[in-house]
């Protein structure tokens, strides 16, 4: 038992030098054109492409482990291609099980989208899959394992599309940096773990001196009131993730926090970092303590820059941010949501420079605005939640000013008419949300875009960052191409909630896990808004595969274009989109767990 | 205490049909509470609606064959539980209490063990071998069958129908009725409940009681509220799923069994100080 304790801390901090054990095959060497920096993944170009997926050992840990690899590298080669170009990319399969690999926000055919048993039948072991598509967008991306817990033990990779016309943000350096999580644990038994006890991974839960200290700081009836509606509930308000560094190492870039990954710049440099969360089930929190963060890309699409000191990712979304750094070392600091354990790397002008590494933030109970949405800031009546409401509030006359007057012009344009100018506010839930499936059902869910989300709120007034500090909201996000390509109303309006039992560890849509849904049908080119609204506690980064997702206010204002829609707790957005490409599509959470326990449909798109 | 006496069979199922209606109400209030607040709420939303008649493995693109992708929903879990596994220091015996359980998230095969074991011997154990099935969100129903067994005394096997679950403010709860031969009737309750002291440190107060509704002389089992028994259980969790444990348990007769052990000289109540592990995998 002893040496549970004392490999704890090599667990979070993992190896220093921890990764890949196995020297590059030599059959291999030929496809690899080399490394941009120590850490990194090699660079993979051109039109032509070979990939070998293989097992290979790995510690990052202290103990070694067999992981799923591309071209025996974790993260896999960053493959950089070029919009317009024709790719032929080979995938050969040396496992003993099926494997696929999926490009994440890729528009393509959807027999290349390779998602197993809906885009094609997979990739048997032996066999080398041809994918074969136009490159007919620009950006950053990425591409993962479609197939079990593939993606978790290893493969995942960077997709960089160079647009013909140049980048509109230059920059003199530009590095990806890539947080991903790994497990020693066989993803299966972590899996089926959170089906006996849900809170396994938890060790944030409030304890009996929790309470004590909350009596003495306010009182016995507040304390208690505290906890009326979670206990009541049975519902945990420490509940941010369902896995945390008791099981992960987090990494950037391949590599562990003691190791430091280290990207290089030269003073006066502008800086391009393309963050990627390639994390199988977790969320980060990405600061560069000292250095502004100017957002021009989400999703691998350009937006108007946008300068913040921080910003939340689930797995699955992609931020370009710039920076510009004038000393000689920056810490890349990376905390996990549940707040357990960090992701961490340096940016430095030459190898070997460190800067502080900072604490990660106390972890935060969830507020009843989490629990109940909009209701659950105006009925409170303890200082957690009015301190969501005034969160709430206050963020929103931040953003009005800007907001109200582009959905002024917007109005104009489509005329007031049309009840579908705006997303309904009916709430709809599905007659199957009434069963053994669903702990609960939100009447009164938020559809503001400006919360940044629990932990991140009100840091300034929580003495946790300085004054003026600003985290990302999806309300900052505005796209420069593409959003308004499109300027039909939407012709039909779709509303899931996504839906889901703790307890249970199952998660769906409208109740009903991928084995007993129905694929939504779309029509080709058809203009449609679907709404969905999250009725759990937890953020859910929903990722619809073949056509973009276009984020729209609740006032109907088209925003930002998106392949990964983060939708928090108890929140209510709505999207519309244009399907252009016939075919079979994923559309899921892209929390592994959650895709994988059924909150996961077909789209079909004829 | 004067005993509770309940009339068999019926007051049984009428316990058992009051806490599911408990339960399932508990649901009901939550959401009404929710509802009340939003004036624009419609339910009923068909999940099929939006479909056009196509499903996974029918319509157009679908792949051909048999549907290949299956996901955690369509999967088996499996898990067993060895909540007390105990050593009672005046008794000089060894207690198992445990569950084991294989299925779906929905439906699944369930094992419940209980026993004593003296001297090498099995003095007594009580086995369920069970159907669930979950019926709200917090609660499973069961169905099948108890077998008893005595070293000294009567075997006895049991129809059972039960109740299991987290009832709100983190109570786990299982009741259950057993209906034997000659008109026996049966109905046994749990509810335990676990104080995290530190995230690792955890107290845990259980409670159990056993009725009958009519005298088993051969077991020396009285009608109505036979036995009660109240522990206190303080445990490190090494990890989640291994943690050793000490405790008391105070256990105490009524009514005719109190009578029976009387009669045989033995003591009608009881505090022991427990050792034991509590283990999962």
């Amino acid at each position: 038992m002893k040496t549970y304790i004392a490999t704890r801390r090599r667990f979070v901090q993992g190896l220093a030098a921890g990764g890949v054990l196995a020297a590059t095959p030599t059959w291999l060497q030929a496809a690899v054109k080399g490394a941009n920096a120590p850490g990194s993944s090699p660079v993979l170009s051109g039109q032509e492409i070979n990939l070998v997926i293989a097992e290979t050992p790995v510690n990052f840990t202290g103990v070694t482990r067999m992981a799923t690899t591309i071209n025996g590298f974790i993260p896999a080669p960053t493959l950089r291609l070029r919009e317009g170009d024709d790719v032929t990319i080979r995938v050969t399969n040396r496992l003993a099980v099926d494997t696929s690999i999926h490009w994440h926000g890729i528009l393509l055919p959807y027999q290349m989208d390779g998602v197993p048993g809906i885009s094609f039948k997979g990739i048997a072991p032996g066999e080398t899959f041809v994918y074969r598509f136009t490159l007919r967008q620009s950006g950053t991306y990425w591409y993962h394992s479609h197939s079990a817990f593939q993606e978790m033990t290893g493969m995942y990779g960077a997709l960089i599309i160079e647009p013909r016309a140049g980048e509109r943000y230059p920059a003199q350096q530009d590095h990806v940096i890539q947080l991903s999580d790994w497990t020693d644990e066989d993803p299966m038994r972590a899996l089926s773990k959170l089906k006996v006890q849900s809170d396994v991974y938890n060790f944030n839960q409030s304890t009996f001196f929790d309470f004590t200290d909350d009596v003495s700081k306010m009182g016995l009836q507040a304390a208690l009131e505290k906890r009326q509606m979670w206990n009541q509930m049975r519902m945990s308000p420490t509940d941010l993730a369902d896995l945390s560094a008791a099981t992960f190492t987090f990494l950037m870039n391949g590599t562990a926090p003691a190791g430091n990954w280290n990207g290089l710049f030269q003073r006066g440099d502008r800086v391009r970092l393309r963050f990627i969360n390639a994390a199988s089930n977790s969320f980060y929190d990405v600061r560069i303590p000292g250095l502004k963060l100017t957002v021009i890309q989400a999703d691998g699409q350009d937006v108007e820059p946008v300068t913040v000191d921080e910003f939340r990712f689930g797995p699955g979304e992609t931020y370009d941010v710039m920076v510009e750094p004038q000393d000689d070392a920056y810490t890349i600091f990376a905390q996990s949501m549940e707040r357990s354990g960090y992701a961490r790397g340096t940016l430095s002008v030459r190898q070997g420079l460190t800067a502080p590494v900072p604490e990660p933030d106390p972890p935060e109970w969830l507020t009843m605005k989490d629990m109940m949405g909009a209701m659950g800031g105006s009925m409170g009546h303890d200082m957690m939640k009015m301190e969501s409401m005034s969160q709430t509030k206050m963020d929103h006359s931040q953003m009005s000013g800007g907001m109200a007057m582009d959905h002024n012009m917007h109005g104009m344009q489509q005329g007031s008419e049309n009840p579908l100018v705006k997303p309904s506010s009916t709430i709809r839930h599905a007659r199957t949300e009434y069963g053994a499936s669903v702990d609960q059902r939100v009447d009164t869910p938020s559809t503001n875009l400006d919360d940044p989300g629990i932990g991140l709120r009100n840091l300034s007034q929580r003495g946790l960052r300085p004054q003026g500090y600003r985290v990302l909201t999806l309300a900052d996000l505005k796209s420069i191409d593409g959003v308004l390509d499109d300027h039909r109303p939407p012709a039909r309006e779709l509303e899931l909630h996504l839906t889901g039992n703790m307890e249970r560890y199952s998660w769906s849509f409208d109740g009903l896990e991928f084995g007993k849904s129905t694929p939504v049908s779309l029509r080709h080119n058809e203009r449609v808004r679907i709404i969905l609204q999250n009725d759990t506690m937890m953020t859910h980064p929903m990722h619809l595969h073949g056509m973009w997702s276009e984020l729209e206010t609740d006032q109907g204002e088209l925003r930002v274009r998106r392949h990964t829609i983060p939708v928090q707790p108890a929140q209510r957005i709505s999207f519309l989109t244009t399907p252009l490409d016939l075919g079979r599509w994923a559309w899921h959470c892209h929390l592994l767990f959650h895709m994988d326990a059924g909150m996961f449909r077909e789209v079909v798109v004829s | 205490m004067k005993p509770i006496l309940m009339k068999p069979l019926t007051n049984l199922v009428l316990a058992v049909s009051a806490f599911q209606a408990s339960a399932a109400l508990a649901q009901m209030d939550h959401s009404a509470m929710l509802m009340e607040a939003s004036a624009t709420t419609v339910d009923g939303r068909d999940p099929h609606a939006y479909s056009d008649g196509y499903t996974l493995t029918e319509g157009p693109y679908a792949q051909p064959g048999p549907r290949q992708l299956k996901l955690a929903d369509e999967h088996a879990f499996w898990s067993v539980l060895a909540d007390r596994l105990e050593y009672q220091k005046d008794n000089d015996s060894t207690v198992y209490d445990a569950q084991a359980w294989y299925g779906t998230t929905y439906d699944r095969f369930v094992i419940k063990a209980e026993g004593d074991i003296a001297d090498g011997t099995l003095e007594e154990s009580s086995t369920d071998l069970l159907w669930g099935h979950a019926f709200s969100a917090f609660f499973d129903t069961q169905l099948g069958v108890r077998l008893d067994l005595y070293n000294e005394g009567k075997d006895r096997q049991w129809l059972a129908f039960g109740v299991q679950g987290l009832a709100p403010y983190w109570f786990e709860v299982d009741v259950t009725a057993y209906f034997g031969n000659d008109g026996r009737s049966a109905l046994s309750a749990q509810a335990e409940y676990e104080l995290l002291l530190t995230q690792k440190l955890i107290l845990q107060p259980r409670a159990e009681l056993n009725l009958y509704g009519k005298d088993d002389v051969e077991n020396g089992l009285g009608a109505g509220l036979s036995d009660l028994a109240v522990g206190l259980r303080l445990r490190y969790e090494f990890s989640r799923q291994f943690a050793p444990y000490i405790g008391v348990e105070w256990t105490d007769t009524f009514g005719d069994t109190a009578d029976y052990r009387r009669v045989a000289d033995q003591s009608t109540s009881d505090t022991q100080f427990v050792a034991g592990l509590r283990f999962w995998f």
